[in-house]
């Protein structure tokens, strides 16, 4: 250890330098050699303009992402004016032109969400801090959802909700630079619940398998809520791991508990495995207290029912939109996707389309690119021609109320794209919840961010 | 100078060097052209680059010195994380009470499964700290979730008390983390031509707080509790039959060594407030490890270059997309294009876990020092050159430790 001699002239010198290499970035930063800041965050030059999309490319939702980018390129094709135009031709604005966003080419990044927050909070800083992008849009989880709707919030730019189901991301979570336009667990349980009456009657004996994190809880909440309210018991509640893989020992005393209702709160490959598993035990095949067993799948998607195969027949479950949807938004949507990609879109490709757009329509109303201004064209925004009729962004949260469709597993599919059919198509006022609902208490949107 | 040896000084004074100049260093090409992707100067990789850094150091103390594998210490890491947001959500935004709290908590947490984890060594000793981590990861993903957040993360919020600073900007929205007033997103641009380099205040920050903790850790290295560490590793059998404790050591190696991954935590969240639970996944414990070794264990420096080469490749490598090496090759024939592209592609991208295995294999079996060993050959074969006359081989002969 070598001995201090701190005599008063180091001292004054170490402070000296000390208080200069603190006052060094305020220097930087007065804006003397800055450029291009013209009051937010990554405002574009006159030429183009870069979107981030932040989709997971490895990992359990890399299905859903690979189908999410494949509907982001459409997106940005049409809104450059290339190919047919998909939705633009039926979206109730049309101040979209086929220009690109105000004059400016759309270009795009992309980055791996890894559906792990960390993992997709750095690629969303990169997309940021590196390349320059305005808005983030994507991603198959609400966990990740949440984590870049917040860093979103943080840097000053507009974050469009990809696939997410919780109903933090618009509850307990919500950012004001946030937005979604997929529906949530509350929505579910409102659509779910009359047809599982008419199906099932009102007395039944309930028994859940949940996936373990955010979503499982929220999907369980909201979906007891609504059974318990018919009249439904709930008989017990087991939360399962996240990608357990192997679910026969949560099925194995599903059959003696004395339920004959099975809800499987899974989502992905986990539903998967899950139902299919539950399929192979014989539990659709058992009688319980002298009925039917029964399993109910809240959220379904086209994807998860391919990965289930044969096992979906005749279970039901609610999604936010289905290729088959006759309007015209979703023929000339699945028309310009299957010419392009050669299959029909899922739901959640078909939530980043529209987010897409929506973006670039609020852009060009509010006639700039300041988060703020995008925030205020979006907020009670009223639109139609998306696929799913009449929808609303809701001011006090940001998020999209619309039609709920509850869908069925075909017994006999023809093809397989053609897995789920639509048993109800669940109209706006019945999914609409207060805004002080108790799920969704606690929660502050703040005011928008336009960053630097 | 400070204490330290004239070679110790001169690689602290090139550490010195890089941390300041890094953004100048890591931006080597000009926007315009297709080699920008390789640009690593933007404020969150410069960040990670030096926290990691730190992070890896630390583990170098407890692995370089005792030998003591633990694959563990991304539980640390998360521990320093959750402490630093839970300070920035009860006292105050600024982040110096979330750094001492995250490293006083991550002690703590060391100082427990240190004691119980050293009663064993050699494997046994690193399938408990395993078994540790992923009990801590598995309580944070779900068990502790009022606590951790869960699988969503823990994040700040409008409604957090902050009762030592605001609990919301003027603006209504969460305040930034800052140090005294200076935000940590806070950026100055200099753009010459057609280069533009980005001095963020967070990566000064925690440039200034890692060479503080390098600065230690020499001293520490060249100490003569760094001696005992040591004798810890050569022989701990024969440590004991001379009359010494070889555990109170050890423990204490582990200690600080898991402080340091909570200053790495604290800093993580100070320059991006938000604790996810994978951060303490086996996986990230398995990174700390490779980092050290990729770098050359036991050396001063080298922990910091391991940290360096697999930060930059997760960062870049991961960014690669199809598109991108097609633009690349887009000069070549159609043919040759596709089949350059289609050799490439398996490695960047999601596949960036493939190049960094080939990097890691290549590096432990022509080079088990580490990076630190090539740079010391090619040093070596420089000299012998310049000084064949005076035999000058022992000297780089010499262990790389």
């Amino acid at each position: 250890m070598s001995k201090g001699n701190f005599t008063r002239r180091s001292m004054l010198m170490a402070s000296a330098t000390t208080g200069a290499a603190l006052a060094m970035p305020t220097i930087f930063s007065s804006a003397v050699w800055a450029d291009g800041h013209t009051g937010f965050t990554n405002a574009p030059g006159d030429s183009s303009v870069t979107l981030g999309f932040n989709v997971p490319q490895t990992g359990a939702y890399a299905d859903e992402g690979a189908d999410e980018l494949r509907a982001f390129r459409l997106a940005v094709a049409h809104l450059n004016g290339e190919g047919d135009g998909g939705m633009l031709n039926t979206f109730s604005s049309t101040v979209l032109d086929g220009t690109g966003i105000m004059g400016r080419r759309v270009e795009y990044v992309t980055g791996d969400t890894q559906t792990a927050s960390d993992a997709a909070r750095s690629s969303a800083r990169s997309m940021i801090e590196r390349d320059g992008a305005i808005m983030i849009s994507g991603g198959s989880s609400s966990g990740v959802a949440v984590a870049v709707q917040s860093l979103c919030q943080d840097a000053g730019v507009i974050f469009m909700a990809g696939l997410t189901h919780a109903n933090d991301t618009t509850g307990k979570d919500m950012r004001a630079n946030g937005f979604r336009h997929f529906f949530n667990t509350e929505m579910t349980g409102r659509a779910l619940a009359p047809i599982l009456e008419g199906l099932y009657g009102t007395d039944r004996k309930v028994y859940h398998l949940t996936a373990d994190y955010n979503w499982g809880w929220s999907q369980e909440r909201s979906i007891r809520a609504y059974t318990e309210g018919l009249g439904w018991e709930t008989i017990n509640s087991v939360l399962t791991p996240v990608g357990a893989g192997d679910f026969s020992s949560y099925l194995t005393p599903v059959a003696n508990s004395g339920a004959d209702v099975l809800i499987l709160n899974h989502y992905g490959g986990d539903m998967v495995n899950s139902l299919t598993q539950a399929v192979q035990f014989g539990l659709r095949d058992m009688q319980a207290n002298g009925k039917n067993f029964e399993i109910v799948v809240p959220l379904f998607s086209r994807l998860m029912a391919r990965g289930a195969g044969s096992a979906i027949a005749n279970i039901h479950g609610s999604t936010n939109w289905h290729w088959s949807l006759q309007d015209a938004g979703s023929q000339a949507f699945v028309r310009s996707f299957g010419t392009e990609y050669g299959f029909p879109p899922s739901q959640a490709a078909h939530t980043c389309y529209v987010q897409t757009l929506l973006y670039a329509d609020a852009v060009t109303r509010g006639g700039s690119f300041n988060p703020c201004a995008v925030v205020e064209a979006l907020e009670g925004f009223e639109f139609d021609g998306m696929g799913n009729g009449p929808t609303l962004y809701r001011a006090d949260d940001h998020q999209c109320f619309k039609d709920v469709l509850v869908v069925r597993g075909k017994e006999n599919p023809e093809n397989e794209y053609d897995l789920l059919e639509i048993v109800e198509v669940t109209p706006r006022a019945d999914v609409t919840y207060p805004v002080d609902h108790p799920d969704f208490a606690e929660g502050q949107l703040g005011t928008c961010n336009p960053g630097a | 100078m400070l204490g330290l040896k004239k070679a110790d000084l001169r690689l602290f004074l090139i550490v010195v060097g890089l941390v300041v100049f890094a953004p100048f260093l890591l931006n080597p090409f000009p926007e315009s052209v297709g080699m920008a992707q390789f640009n690593a100067g933007y404020p969150d990789l410069m960040q990670k680059l030096v926290i990691f850094g730190i992070f890896a150091v630390g583990y170098n103390i407890l692995f370089g010195l005792t030998g003591y594998l633990s694959f563990g210490h991304a539980a640390f890491l998360g521990v320093g994380s959750y402490s630093g947001v839970w300070m920035m959500k009860l006292l105050t935004m600024n982040v110096i009470p979330a750094l001492i709290v995250s490293v006083i908590a991550a002690g703590l947490f060391s100082l427990l499964i240190g004691y119980v984890s050293l009663r064993r060594t050699g494997i046994y000793f690193s399938i408990l700290t395993l078994a540790f981590a992923q009990m801590c990861y598995s309580l944070a993903y779900s068990v502790l979730t009022p606590i951790t957040g869960g699988e969503t993360g823990l994040t700040l919020s409008l409604s957090d008390p902050r009762i030592l600073g605001a609990a919301q900007a003027a603006d209504g929205n969460i305040p930034a983390a800052h140090i005294f007033g200076l935000g940590m997103g806070e950026s100055a641009e200099l753009v010459l031509g057609d280069w533009s380099f980005t001095f963020n205040v967070g990566y000064y920050l925690s440039g200034i707080v890692m060479l503080v903790a390098f600065y230690l850790a020499i001293r520490l290295f060249r100490s003569p509790f760094g001696l005992m560490l040591r004798a810890i590793k050569s022989n701990q059998t024969r440590m004991s039959y001379t009359g010494l404790n070889p555990r109170p050591y050890a423990l204490a190696a582990f200690v600080i060594s898991g402080m340091y991954a909570g200053l790495a935590g604290g800093l993580m969240v100070a320059m991006d407030p938000l604790a996810g639970a994978e951060r303490m996944l086996w996986t990230a414990s398995g990174e700390v490890v490779l980092m050290t070794i990729l770098g050359g264990a036991g050396t001063l420096i080298g922990p910091i270059l391991g940290a360096g080469v697999i930060v930059y490749l997760e960062s870049i490598i991961s960014t690669i997309n199809s598109s991108v090496l097609h633009g690349w090759f887009n000069a070549l024939p159609d043919w040759l294009e596709n089949t350059l592209v289609n050799i490439m592609y398996p490695f960047v991208g999601s596949g960036w876990h493939l190049t960094l295995g080939l990097v890691f294999m290549l590096v432990v079996i022509f080079l088990p020092g580490g990076i630190v060993e090539g740079g010391k050959r090619i040093a070596g074969v420089f000299k012998r050159n310049r000084a064949e006359p005076s035999g000058d081989i022992k000297k780089s002969a010499e262990p790389g430790e």
